[in-house]
C-alpha cells in the first residue's frame, strides 16, 4: 500500500510562496528587471501567485510568461507517450533580464535543462534563477534551485504530488510513497 | 485515461477516430505558435531522417511540408521522382527497399496512384505520411480545412460546409468528407453532375446540383480547383460554361442569407471556379489555411514520431 505524507497544506502552502517571493526580490535586487517564467502547467499557476506577491510588497507589477518545455524534452523517441504540448507565451523581450524559471517539483533537472534551452532561443536573459515549490533530490544533470519552498528526500519509487487551487480545486503537496507512479 | 495514439502511419482521414482527429488539431495549436518566434525551430524532431517522396508535381504541399520539417529541426531530403515512365509498382517497390537501407524514418509520399502510400507503408517500417495519392485522400490538407474551419467558428460540430467542383477526382474532397463528417459537420457536395459521384449519399453527404443553393444552404464553401483537363475528357463542356454555372462569384454569394468562409485548396483558376473577388475578399480565408497547413503538418510529424499524448492523468508534479 502506498503511504502518503503532506508536506505542505494550503496555509503551509501560502506561508512557502510568500517566502520565496520575498527571496526572489532578495536575490534579484529588487523587483525592477526580473521576469518570472512558469513552466507548465503548474509551474504557470505557481509563478502567478508569485508575481501577485511580488506585485504586492513591491508596488509595481512582475511581467510573467509560460514556457512549454515539451518539445525541448530529449527523450521524445526514448519514451512514446507525452504531454500534450501546451502554449508558450513570453513577455515581449526577456533580453538583458533577470528571468527566474518557476516549476511545481525539482527531481531529474530535465526539465529544467530543456526549459533553458527554450529560453535561449527566445533571448539571452542577464541570469537565470531557478525557483520551486518542491525539490526532492535525485538530480540526473549538474542543476539546482536558488529559491526552494520545502526540500523532501526521496526515492525513485515515491511520487510528489502537487495541487494547486487553480487546477485541482486544492492547495497541498504531497508525497507517495511506494504507490504506482 | 487513456489517449489516443496517431499509430504509425497518416494514411487518411477515413481510418482515423474522431479523437484520433481532435488530437491532431490540438496538438497544431501550439505549432501555430512556433511559426510566430523569431527562431522558428524547436528541437523536437533532431536526429530524424524525413525523405520527401514526390511522384508528383506539388508546390504548396512539398514546401508546407518541408517547412514543417525543419521548424521541428528534422533531417530532410527531397525526391522528386517522376512515375511517368516507370511502372509505379516496381518503382515504389524498389523505392522502399532502398529507403529501408539508408536508415530513414519518416516518409512523406505523394503519388498518382490511389493506394500507394499504404502500398509503401505496409512494405516499410519507417512512418508513412500520405500527401495525396491519386484520387484517394490528401489527409493533410483536409486536417488543415478543419482547423481553419475551427478557428473561424469555433467548432466544427454542426457546421454546414459544401465542397463545390470536381468531387469525383479529389482527394482533398474524400478526405474533406471524412474528417467533417467524424467531427459531426454536415457535408453537401455540388458541382456538374459528371463531376459528382452519386454514391457520396451513402456516406451521409447530401448533393446540391445548382450553386446558387449551395450557397445559401452553406456556412462555409470549400471550393476545389478545376482540373483543367478535364475539359479535354469530356466531363465539362467549357470552363466559360463552368464559371458561368457553378462559379463562386461576389453577386452569388451577395444573395447569401449570411456571410460564408470561402476555402480553396490551391493553386486557383481566377475566373473559373472561384473569382478573384471572393478569392480576395474580406470572408476568403485561403492564405490562412495556408498557415495552418504547416502547423497541422508539424503536428502529425510530431504525434507519429512518438510524441503522443500523456498515459498519466491530472495531478502535478514530477519532472520525469
Amino acid at each position: 500500500m502506498p503511504s502518503v505524507t503532506r508536506l505542505l497544506d494550503d496555509s503551509a502552502m501560502a506561508r512557502a510562496l510568500a517566502r520565496m517571493a520575498s527571496e526572489i526580490v532578495e536575490q534579484c535586487g529588487g523587483a525592477e528587471g526580473v521576469v518570472l517564467l512558469g513552466i507548465q502547467r503548474r509551474g504557470v499557476e505557481l509563478a502567478a501567485r508569485l508575481a501577485r506577491l511580488i506585485e504586492q510588497s513591491a508596488g509595481a507589477p512582475v511581467p510573467m510568461g509560460k514556457v512549454d518545455i515539451t518539445l525541448y524534452r530529449d527523450d521524445l523517441s526514448t519514451i512514446g507517450p507525452r504531454p500534450r504540448v501546451g502554449e508558450t507565451s513570453l513577455p515581449d523581450s526577456i533580453d538583458g533580464k533577470t528571468t527566474v524559471i518557476v516549476d511545481d517539483v525539482l527531481y531529474t533537472g530535465r526539465t529544467v535543462r530543456a526549459a533553458m534551452d527554450e529560453l535561449a532561443d527566445f533571448g539571452r536573459p542577464r541570469r537565470i534563477l531557478l525557483a520551486v515549490l518542491v525539490d526532492r533530490g535525485g538530480r540526473e544533470l549538474p542543476i539546482q534551485a536558488d529559491i526552494v519552498g520545502v526540500t523532501v528526500t526521496s526515492s525513485d519509487d515515491d511520487r510528489v504530488d502537487v495541487a494547486v487551487k487553480e487546477l485541482d480545486g486544492r492547495d497541498s503537496v504531497e508525497l507517495v510513497r511506494g504507490g504506482p507512479v | 485515461m487513456t489517449e489516443p495514439t496517431l499509430g504509425k502511419d497518416l494514411l487518411g482521414l477515413e481510418g482515423l477516430t474522431k479523437a484520433q482527429v481532435e488530437l491532431i488539431l490540438d496538438t497544431a495549436e501550439p505549432f501555430k505558435e512556433v511559426s510566430e518566434r523569431a527562431i522558428k525551430k524547436v528541437p523536437a524532431l533532431r536526429g530524424k531522417t524525413i525523405v520527401n517522396l514526390f511522384f508528383e508535381a506539388s508546390t504548396r504541399t512539398r514546401i508546407s511540408f518541408e517547412f514543417a520539417e525543419k521548424r521541428l529541426s528534422a533531417d530532410t531530403v527531397n525526391v522528386a521522382a517522376s512515375g511517368s515512365s516507370v511502372s509505379k509498382g516496381e518503382t515504389l517497390v524498389d523505392t522502399a527497399r532502398n529507403l529501408e537501407a539508408m536508415r530513414i524514418d519518416m516518409v512523406v509520399i505523394r503519388h498518382g496512384s490511389s493506394g500507394a502510400a499504404k502500398f509503401l507503408a505496409d512494405r516499410i517500417r519507417s512512418n508513412v505520411i500520405n500527401a495525396g495519392d491519386g484520387t484517394h485522400e490528401h489527409p493533410t490538407q483536409g486536417l488543415l480545412d478543419l482547423l481553419t474551419l475551427r478557428d473561424r467558428f469555433g467548432k466544427i460540430e454542426g457546421l454546414k460546409v459544401a465542397i463545390c467542383g470536381d468531387v469525383l477526382h479529389s482527394r482533398v474532397a474524400r478526405s474533406n468528407i471524412w474528417g467533417l463528417l467524424k467531427l459531426g459537420a454536415e457535408v453537401a457536395v455540388c458541382g456538374p453532375a459528371t463531376l459528382i459521384p452519386p454514391q457520396v449519399v451513402e456516406l451521409g453527404v447530401q448533393i446540391i446540383p445548382r450553386i446558387e443553393d449551395a450557397i445559401a444552404w452553406a456556412d462555409a464553401l470549400n471550393i476545389l480547383r478545376l482540373q483543367l483537363e478535364r475539359m479535354q475528357a469530356g466531363f465539362i463542356p467549357s470552363l466559360r460554361e463552368y464559371n458561368r454555372v457553378f462559379g463562386v462569384t461576389r453577386e452569388r454569394l451577395a444573395r447569401a442569407p449570411k456571410e460564408l468562409a470561402i476555402l480553396h485548396p490551391g493553386p486557383m483558376n481566377r475566373g473559373v471556379e472561384i473569382d478573384s473577388d471572393v478569392a480576395d475578399g474580406p470572408h476568403s480565408v485561403i492564405l490562412p489555411q495556408v498557415t495552418n497547413g504547416v502547423a497541422v503538418r508539424m503536428a502529425v510529424l510530431y504525434l507519429l514520431a512518438g510524441g503522443g499524448p500523456d498515459w498519466r492523468s491530472g495531478g502535478g508534479g514530477d519532472d520525469r
